[in-house]
């Protein structure tokens, strides 16, 4: 059951982060989007990490795919217009991404004997474990992240006013 | 584990430099908008100045009670420290460089000195973290808000594809370093620095070297762009170029100060088992990285984006040194970068005072204004490495830190880049110097106290570490005991 279903969400997974690159139209790329992201939660969810799959899907699936929308809708763009490609890309694209996915299998057949195997359902990992080590081992980075959230909004001031005053 | 909740008193000083800058930069905000006339509101700087010396008190008192702190999150110790305090430096320079530029724009605000007092707390977490995560923080905290200081001049198109570039090339970046830091994670089960050294180092344990090698040029490359260095320099020029110029020099010196001192923690502690790899590589990215900073900056007219390439030059320089692999090498390492940040922000500072920026209307700035072309003359001999400057002993070890590890072909190909790097700077001083001013020049004011201030500082401090480097040098080595 759990091999029917990773095999599944893990097919889809793939084909909608391909079907993201090749849409010609921003929402659908979005849609596919949320596709992958979706599958990535269930993925989790079938290795037992209940947290990451919810925080998977409220923040990613939720509130940056929102976003995106907003941002799509906001400034109105249709398909994008193929501009024709450069002499190298149409030239090198092919043989480059023989060699990039050639390079990948190879690594991941060397991987696979020294990598050994993780259980579905193996991370027993609540809210309780993750809230845990992050006000003690990782209290620090998880603090300071709070800096970045700040900076955020400062720069949104900053590049977002009228006109200096 | 069984661990507290709550930090005890020493983690909290080993981290007090960072809150102090944190404190501040609020305090700016809540202090500007304190006053409802737009006009005039003064006082930011000196608030500004006030935190940065703070903060520098504070890395000190810190780093004479040296060791981790927060679950080994951090690191204090001379190194740390030589790098806060370099960073802090640095940013006490750039806020008296850009109080009066900015005011001149009628462009002073609060966030500007902020954001700058951030990215300054991202860097002074860089230097201080003793694994992956802290760094990777440090370095996105100081990243995203150089980001916005560079495209701070909203109404200036350049300013706008300065930042754009910078965003768009910047993050592309972080995500292979992000990208390495998981490898590294799935392959070793650590973060932290020296818990990665014991796995590599283990060959019993050791992961294959074909993934620990793709790990480890993955965070090369998100570092190697981060201190502008070959074949990712690409964006420095431009991204100089349209800067505001008191940003520029802090953007050329201390985010790559502190992207330095994780490219030596990161490979000098955590990949150390492997040192007999990335060596070889990182001999060739230096010595590429100087001829092409150096006879790129042969053919520019422009004098902003002639210091961005010469900011290329450099960090090729100081790779040399890292590239000597001794603890020599890192003490020229500390050294140069120290001695950069003066002159580049002397150099810079001078630039600021005006809005053209080709080199033709520097022509007969010595007879205009003696002073300033004297001062520039300065900085520009020390970017030479002429003897009785800073620049001169920066090189010197740099060089002789090379020659001592038996580099000889990059000491002496390097040598011979730095030469080449004289022509385009001697026409800095040919147009000061000779050329005579054109008619239709416009008229130049006199520079601002703070200005001055800059200027005369870090002239002083050029020829001081120029004639007496011993000061500097001691503090140097005592900092490089990081290789073990």
């Amino acid at each position: 059951m759990d091999l029917i279903l990773f095999v599944i969400f893990a097919v889809l997974a793939v084909a909608c982060a391909v079907s993201l690159v090749v849409q010609k139209h921003p929402i659908g790329s979005a849609l596919s989007l949320i596709g992958v992201m979706g599958s990535l939660a269930i993925l989790y969810l079938l290795l037992g990490a209940e947290f990451i799959a919810a925080v998977q899907l409220i923040v990613y699936a939720g509130a940056i795919m929102v976003l995106f929308v907003f941002v799509i809708m906001l400034l109105n763009t249709g398909a994008e217009t193929a501009t024709g490609r450069s002499w190298p890309s149409r030239l090198l694209g092919i043989p480059l991404i023989t060699i990039f996915l050639g390079l990948l299998a190879f690594i991941l057949q060397r991987m696979a004997p020294s990598m050994g195997m993780v259980r579905f359902g193996a991370f027993n990992t609540g809210a309780k474990e993750i809230g845990r080590s992050l006000f003690t081992t990782y209290l620090l980075p998880f603090e300071v992240t709070s800096v970045l959230v700040l900076i955020a909004i400062l720069g949104a001031i900053v590049l977002a006013r009228k006109e200096i005053d | 584990m069984a661990t507290s909740m709550m930090p005890n008193a020493l983690d909290l000083l080993r981290f007090l430099p960072e809150v102090i800058l944190a404190f501040f930069a609020i305090a700016i905000m809540l202090w500007e908008s304190s006053y409802d006339d737009h006009g005039t509101r003064p006082g930011m700087p000196t608030l500004a100045l006030i935190g940065l010396a703070l903060a520098a008190v504070a890395s000190m008192i810190a780093g004479d009670n040296p060791g981790s702190a927060f679950h080994d999150m951090l690191v204090v110790d001379s190194f740390a420290t030589f790098f806060r305090l370099l960073v802090l430096g640095v940013g006490a320079l750039t806020v008296l460089t850009a109080s009066p530029f900015l005011r001149k724009l009628n462009a002073e605000g609060g966030e500007f000195y902020s954001l700058l007092l951030l990215s300054i707390l991202g860097q002074s977490l860089m230097a201080a973290s003793n694994e992956l995560i802290m760094v990777f923080i440090g370095l996105e905290i100081s990243s995203i808000s150089s980001y916005v200081l560079a495209g701070y001049l909203r109404d200036d198109k350049r300013s706008n594809e300065s930042a754009l570039k910078y965003f768009l090339l910047g993050s592309f970046a972080t995500g292979f370093f992000l990208y390495g830091i998981a490898w590294i994670f799935g392959l070793t089960g650590a973060t932290n620095f020296t818990r990665i050294a014991a796995v590599l180092g283990n060959p019993d344990i050791a992961p294959d070297l074909v993934f620990t090698s793709i790990a480890a040029a993955l965070i090369l490359v998100g570092l190697c762009f981060k201190i502008s260095a070959f074949p990712f320099q690409s964006w420095a020029p431009d991204v100089y170029q349209g800067a505001p110029t008191p940003v520029s020099a802090f953007l050329s010196a201390a985010p790559k100060a502190a992207a330095f001192a994780i490219l030596l923690r990161i490979f000098f502690i955590a990949f150390e088992p492997l040192s007999d790899r990335w060596l070889p590589l990182l001999g060739a990215v230096a010595l590429l990285t100087m001829i092409v900073g150096n006879f790129a900056a042969l053919w520019q007219t422009d004098i902003k984006r002639l210091l961005g390439y010469s900011a290329i030059a450099n960090a090729g320089y100081i790779l040399v040194a890292v590239a000597a692999h001794s603890s020599l090498g890192v003490s020229a390492v500390l050294f140069y970068l120290a001695a950069y940040s003066l002159m580049n922000a002397g150099a810079f500072a001078v630039l600021s005072m005006r809005p053209e920026t080709a080199i033709e209307d520097y022509n007969g700035l010595a007879a205009r204004q003696p002073a300033t072309a004297a001062l520039m003359t300065v900085f520009v001999a020390s970017l030479i490495g002429l003897p009785l400057t800073a620049g001169f002993f920066g090189k010197f070890y740099i060089f002789k830190s090379a020659i001592d590890a038996e580099l000889y072909w990059l000491a002496a190909l390097g040598l011979l880049s730095s030469a080449v790097a004289a022509f385009y700077y001697v026409r800095i001083l040919v147009a000061m110097y000779m050329k005579p001013v054109a008619a239709d020049a416009p008229a130049l004011e006199a520079p601002a106290a703070s200005l001055q201030a800059v200027l005369w500082l870090s002239a002083a401090a050029t020829i001081g570490f120029g004639v007496f480097p011993g000061w500097l040098l001691d503090w140097a080595t005592r900092s490089s005991a990081l290789l073990r």
